[in-house]
């Protein structure tokens, strides 16, 4: 029971991180219905700006704001510069283009900053406070999540540029009618997105060492709970996000077949489980075509 | 009928034909055996790519991960050779089979949903072949894979090694060119297309449009398969990490660099992915993938149909200047 318990616990706290890149998935999806293929890579050459300022003397949370402030602006810039002109092209040009941003970012980074793995430091104390189930760090995690969420929750529900961007994203033409730039809301859309995306890559960083694949297979742990949350849905998208870290854990330690070493299957397999069974996902409205 | 310098658009079809011919059957007389070896592996990857091209191009369907097929093709072959010890040849045949039966399986859920989700199981797909493939090591020898030996050219023919793999993928080449011509003239090829315009409009007109997908889909995969499986007779070696997510991608970038729905465009992208890397190599390890990267986004804004529509549209604009 104990280490059922342990490894729930610790479920969450990789679900925190997958909960935050699969909100950064539902985000941009809701903006253009469309996946971003590099959202994962964005997240990852965030991470290792954050690497970068911290390494020339910045205290951690300065390095960790204005990390989140340079994802913004790139973000935003990525959608004025790349994928606006696409605005109206076909989805295999613009999964094309997120393939070309997947590359371009994964081996820029490489270029940059090496292949080599690099420690990335926690914000949060290395003795564990909390009791032996679960570290600091996780916990952390869970917080800083948590927060994330909140804050979150308060732009789209309560502020007027938020509720302009749910607006922009549900009806465009009516927002536009009222005066909303509906582009500009898309561009706001992915610079949150990158920002968010920042954030689980500085929080999955101390766990899984920085290097240029570090996020291939956490995006697709975000997918799946985009997925399984449904990707109408960034409620679900959270929820799904933590349920599949939970997945992960508790298969990963209680199906001895499965283990470690097949842990990016058991995404694959939640993704066509819920592409076959229920495709609109746990949350989520079923898509509906008109003729 | 306009003809440029006296001959019809279809005469001189005729004749690039002969004349490429000519050339592919000439090239490893004139050229080194690495250089043989490598315009093998461009015949390879074109085969793969008239896979990916049959799907993305004449379909419509997006697939981020093909390297899966071209992985099982490879293994396939890498297993028989290695464990039963079975000729090169008959292994093609065989993971054709294989890549069609697990194709078709693949895109059978995938594929009752619209295209988008399809690029997304395709590339879960893509990211998890490298541990599918350490986890059966019994089967494929883990991360050390599996070491081939190049078969001996047959009949006692003068010819090196590598220029009779260069021959044998040609041969192969042609066939499955010569069989993929056809199958798009036919009436399959028609309600493969029309799927592609107007999925709506093909189902109204009674065509089964998941069945057809997910036969397009298997197909698609055999295509890719047996070039998998002469990719690892070729190279010699199959190892867990050459199939990674990026083999997908440098597919999805041939195909697009080349010319989607088009014959010789995938032959521009196996050049293009086989050549390009080699050159951009020198300028740092990483490089290739962000001049890929560049590449596929220029080609998005500046020549969608690729290299084969640029060609076309300047045959097009011959022809104009010529009637005018």
């Amino acid at each position: 029971m104990e280490l059922v318990l342990q490894q729930v616990l610790s479920g969450l706290a990789t679900g925190g991180i997958y909960a935050s890149v699969a909100l950064a998935v539902v985000m941009i999806y809701q903006a253009i219905e469309h996946f971003n293929f590099a959202q994962g890579e964005m997240a990852m050459f965030s991470t290792y700006v954050a690497w970068s300022l911290i390494q020339i003397g910045m205290p951690y949370w300065v390095a960790f704001g204005l990390t989140l402030v340079i994802s913004f602006i790139g973000g935003v810039l990525i959608e004025r510069i790349v994928l606006r002109p696409l605005h109206r092209a076909p989805i295999l040009s613009q999964i094309i283009a997120f393939i070309a941003l997947f590359v371009i970012f994964n081996s820029v980074a490489g270029w940059i900053f090496t292949y080599t793995i690099k420690p990335f430091p926690s914000p949060f104390p290395e003795e564990p406070i909390f009791g032996t189930f679960i570290s600091t760090h996780q916990v952390g995690v869970i917080g800083v999540t948590l927060v994330m969420l909140g804050i979150l929750f308060v732009f789209f529900n309560f502020s007027r540029i938020g509720l302009a961007m749910r607006a922009a994203a549900q009806n465009p033409e009516s927002s536009r009618l009222v005066g909303i730039p509906v582009g500009w809301m898309t561009a706001l859309g992915w610079g949150l997105a990158s920002a968010i995306g920042a954030v689980a890559g500085m929080m999955v960083a101390p766990i899984v060492f920085l290097e240029p694949n570090m996020m291939v297979g956490i995006l697709l742990y975000g997918f799946a709970g985009a997925l399984l949350g449904g990707v109408t849905s960034p409620t679900g998208a959270v929820v799904g996000g933590f349920l599949v870290g939970v997945i992960e854990n508790l298969v990963g330690t209680f199906v001895p077949f499965i283990g470690t070493e097949l842990k990016l299957t058991v995404a694959l397999v939640i993704i066509v489980g819920v592409l076959t069974i229920k495709p609109s996902g746990l949350f989520g409205r079923p898509v509906v075509t008109r003729v | 009928m306009i003809r440029i310098a006296g001959l019809t658009r279809r005469q001189w079809a005729a004749l690039a034909l002969v004349l490429g011919l000519a050339v592919a059957f000439l090239l490893p007389m004139v050229v080194t055996d690495y250089r043989s070896f490598q315009f093998t592996l461009v015949i390879i990857y074109a085969i793969a790519l008239m896979g990916l091209n049959l799907l993305t191009g004449y379909n419509g369907q997006i697939s981020i991960g093909h390297g899966a097929f071209y992985a099982i093709g490879a293994y396939t072959a890498a297993i028989m050779m290695d464990r039963w010890e079975i000729a090169y040849y008959w292994t093609l045949p065989a993971a054709g089979v294989v890549c069609l039966v697990s194709g078709f399986l693949f895109g059978l859920p995938a594929l009752r949903l619209e295209g988008l989700y399809l690029a997304l199981a395709t590339f879960a797909l893509a990211v998890a072949t490298p541990q599918i493939l350490k986890y059966f090591d019994s089967w494929t020898g883990g991360v050390q894979g599996i070491v081939l030996f190049k078969p001996d050219p047959p009949f006692g023919l003068p010819l090196s090694q590598d220029q009779w793999l260069y021959y044998f993928s040609l041969a192969i080449a042609l066939v499955m060119f010569w069989a993929a011509w056809n199958l798009i003239h036919s009436r399959i090829g028609r309600a493969i297309v029309a799927i592609r315009d107007h999925p709506i409009a093909a189902q109204t007109m009674g065509i089964n449009a998941p069945l057809y997908k997910s036969m397009t889909f298997g197909v698609s995969a055999l295509y890719t398969g047996v070039a998998g499986a002469l990719g690892a007779i070729v190279v010699q070696f199959v190892a867990p990490d050459s199939f990674s997510v990026f083999l997908s991608i440098s597919f999805l970038v041939g195909a697009v660099v080349g010319g989607l729905a088009s014959f010789t465009g995938a032959i521009y992208g196996g050049l293009f992915v086989v050549f390009i890397p080699n050159i951009s190599e020198e300028i740092s390890q990483a490089a290739p993938w962000a001049i890929y990267g560049a590449f596929l986004l220029v080609f998005m804004y500046v020549m969608p149909s690729g290299i084969a529509g640029f060609l076309r549209r300047i045959g097009a604009w011959i022809a104009r200047r010529n009637a005018s």
